[in-house]
């Protein structure tokens, strides 16, 4: 199995707060890797500095075994298969739920995009809203627009920034068989949540995040038994 | 609102926004067959001609300011290097075909006019040089301040201080273009005297035709792939940029060529009132244009035409009889649509009871007080 995402001795500061602290990490293809931690970890903050949002201070982001992330820019980034979504749900407002997707496809869309976009509404079930306006659907629905505007183009790395934030249970349920149905041999999902029982369901493998460093990496099984976690995330 | 009604809101208003581009278009289409037919009198001609070149300048900004949310309040800086460049280019012309030394070349205390500007006596050389020139200083500012993610207000700010430099500038008399007075004194349009009522009618033609090919140009390119990703850039730009794309090239692409249509728009108006000086380059005017666009409505380019020329054909209107009064005007004009239509006079289209939906119809009555 091949590494997907290698990191190794990341450190990002804001001003002198040290979001992330000499941070190393592998992320495998084929996996759902489940992120979590209190916050202000650094979550969100390593999904930035994968997707060329924000800079690195030191350390370095391996993609694909060869291509250095911390010196590309957001769209090289995303022009190489690596894809995120959003915290809070970033859908283009005034256009409709087609050509969000359609966007999603990327500069240079195959000649079967059109098809490809039908198939990627069915599946998150916008068929039917496909000529609304983005701005105009409710934010589950604008949570899976987001989902299949970056899953649309096939990423090989793909990072979810709390998809069932503010979900009802049903669309939370959907959500967990959504990801288990993009879950392949050729990607890698990285899931960032606060919502331990969606974790467990769809994550192989669970890092916990504490002050900018890794407390934890296993099952979650075994993070819920871990006295460490328990003692700065869980709780008792 | 039911899920069965819902898919045909944003269709509708998409065609309700080309109903209202085609409206305008038939509008022009209407002006310039008046204008052909000879029946108004010069002064008529004249303003009509220059409402078109207002309506192309607010056009030009709504291009940027409407579709892909940069605002810029220092397009009268693109709208004079065109209006400069046409004024030399016919500086050049009088001086060859009526021999007549004009004003300029004493207040500057020239013997001639500067052996540089020999090349713009052609019109097809002065109309790539308004173009180029305008598009060489937008390319330059925008990739400067688009790379360094300078944008909203700030970029808004920055315009401004561009054009008030280039005010500054041009007052000075060394810059060479006549300082303070400008560039009058224009004696041919084409080898026709300018007094001659064939050269307004012509002049108020061509601005017509050039606005009419420049909004059915852009409403083209607007509905198309360009288009929708400048709204998505407007929309959120981090997302845009996350999905592959370079949103400063997309950027670039639109101010240079929002840039080029308001130098086009200068280029047109400067033949009309026969002068043009630094006051062109003021804040003020600049400011305006994006009110005439707040006015109409923005990023549906038939708003910022209706928008330009309702405004100024009640500035005009007010400016011989009472022109202490006008600022008031503007500023109370833009108050209540501000309240009244926050999306700007297309928003009247809204209330046809063929269009009311539920929530359009809680919209007007929340936004009626």
């Amino acid at each position: 199995m091949t590494v997907a995402v290698l990191i190794e001795g990341l450190t990002v500061e804001f001003g002198r707060f040290r979001a992330l602290n000499d941070l190393s990490l592998a992320i495998d293809y084929g996996e759902v890797r489940g992120v979590v931690g209190p916050n202000g970890a650094g979550k969100t903050t390593l999904l930035d500095v994968i997707s060329g949002v924000s800079r690195a201070k030191a350390g370095r982001v391996l993609f694909d075994e060869t291509m250095e992330l911390t010196r590309a820019s957001e769209a090289e980034i995303a022009r190489s298969g690596v894809r995120r979504k959003f915290q809070k749900p970033s859908v283009f407002e005034a256009l409709t739920v087609r050509d969000n997707v359609a966007i999603g496809l990327g500069a240079k869309p195959a000649p079967d995009g059109p098809e490809k976009v039908a198939r990627m509404l069915e599946t998150v079930g916008l068929a039917g809203d496909a000529d609304r306006l983005a701005g105009e659907l409710a934010h589950g629905q604008k949570q899976w627009l987001e989902i299949a505007m970056v899953v649309v183009a096939e990423p090989k790395v793909l990072m979810l920034d709390e998809p069932v934030a503010g979900l009802t249970d049903e669309e939370t349920e959907r959500t967990a068989a959504l990801v288990k149905a993009l879950r392949s041999p050729g990607r890698a999902i990285i899931v960032v949540e606060h919502d331990m029982d969606f974790v467990e369901r769809i994550s192989d493998r669970v890092t916990v995040l504490h002050e900018g460093r890794t407390l934890f990496e296993g099952s979650m099984a075994r993070a819920r038994a871990d006295a460490a976690v328990v003692d700065v995330y869980l709780g008792r | 609102m039911s899920a069965a009604i819902a898919p045909k809101r944003s269709l509708l208003a998409r065609a309700a926004d080309d109903r209202m581009v085609v409206a305008v278009a038939l509008a022009l289409v209407a002006t310039a067959a008046v204008v052909a037919g000879g029946g108004l009198s010069g002064y008529r001609v004249n303003t009509i001609g220059q409402l078109a070149c207002f309506a192309l300048l607010a056009l030009a900004l709504d291009l940027i300011w409407g579709y892909a949310g940069i605002l810029s309040l220092g397009h009268g800086l693109f709208f004079a290097i065109g209006g400069y460049v046409v004024g030399m280019h016919l500086l050049e012309r009088s001086v060859a075909e009526t021999g007549v030394t004009p004003d300029i070349v004493q207040f500057m205390g020239w013997k001639a006019l500067p052996g540089w500007w020999g090349p713009l006596e052609s019109f097809p050389v002065a109309l790539l040089a308004a173009m180029g020139v305008s598009f060489a200083v937008a390319f330059v500012f925008g990739w400067a301040s688009f790379r360094s993610r300078v944008s909203g207000v700030y970029f808004a700010i920055i315009t401004q201080a561009l054009v008030y430099v280039a005010m500054l500038l041009m007052f000075r008399n060394d810059t060479g273009f006549g300082g303070n007075n400008g560039m009058t004194g224009f004696q041919v349009v084409f080898g026709v005297p300018i007094q001659d009522p064939a050269v307004t009618k012509g002049l108020a033609l061509a601005s017509v035709l050039v606005l009419l090919a420049a909004l059915v140009a852009c409403r083209l390119l607007m509905i198309g792939r360009f288009g929708r990703l400048l709204v998505a850039t407007r929309d959120d730009e981090v997302r845009l940029r996350s999905l592959g794309y370079e949103t400063l090239r997309l950027k670039l692409k639109v101010w240079c060529l929002s840039a080029v249509l308001a130098a086009l728009a200068g280029l047109l108006y400067v033949p009309q009132v026969g002068i043009i000086n630094p006051r062109v380059l003021s804040p003020e005017l600049s400011i305006e244009i994006a009110v005439w666009c707040a006015i109409g409505g923005r990023g549906r380019l038939a708003g910022a035409i209706i928008g330009a020329v309702l405004v100024n054909a009640v500035k005009f209107a007010l400016s011989a009889s009472l022109p202490e009064l006008w600022p008031f005007v503007l500023a109370a004009l833009v108050v209540v649509v501000a309240l009244i239509f926050p999306n700007g006079l297309l928003d009247l289209g809204k209330w046809k009871p063929t269009l009311l939906s539920r929530s359009r119809a809680l919209e007007a009555r929340d936004a009626t007080p």
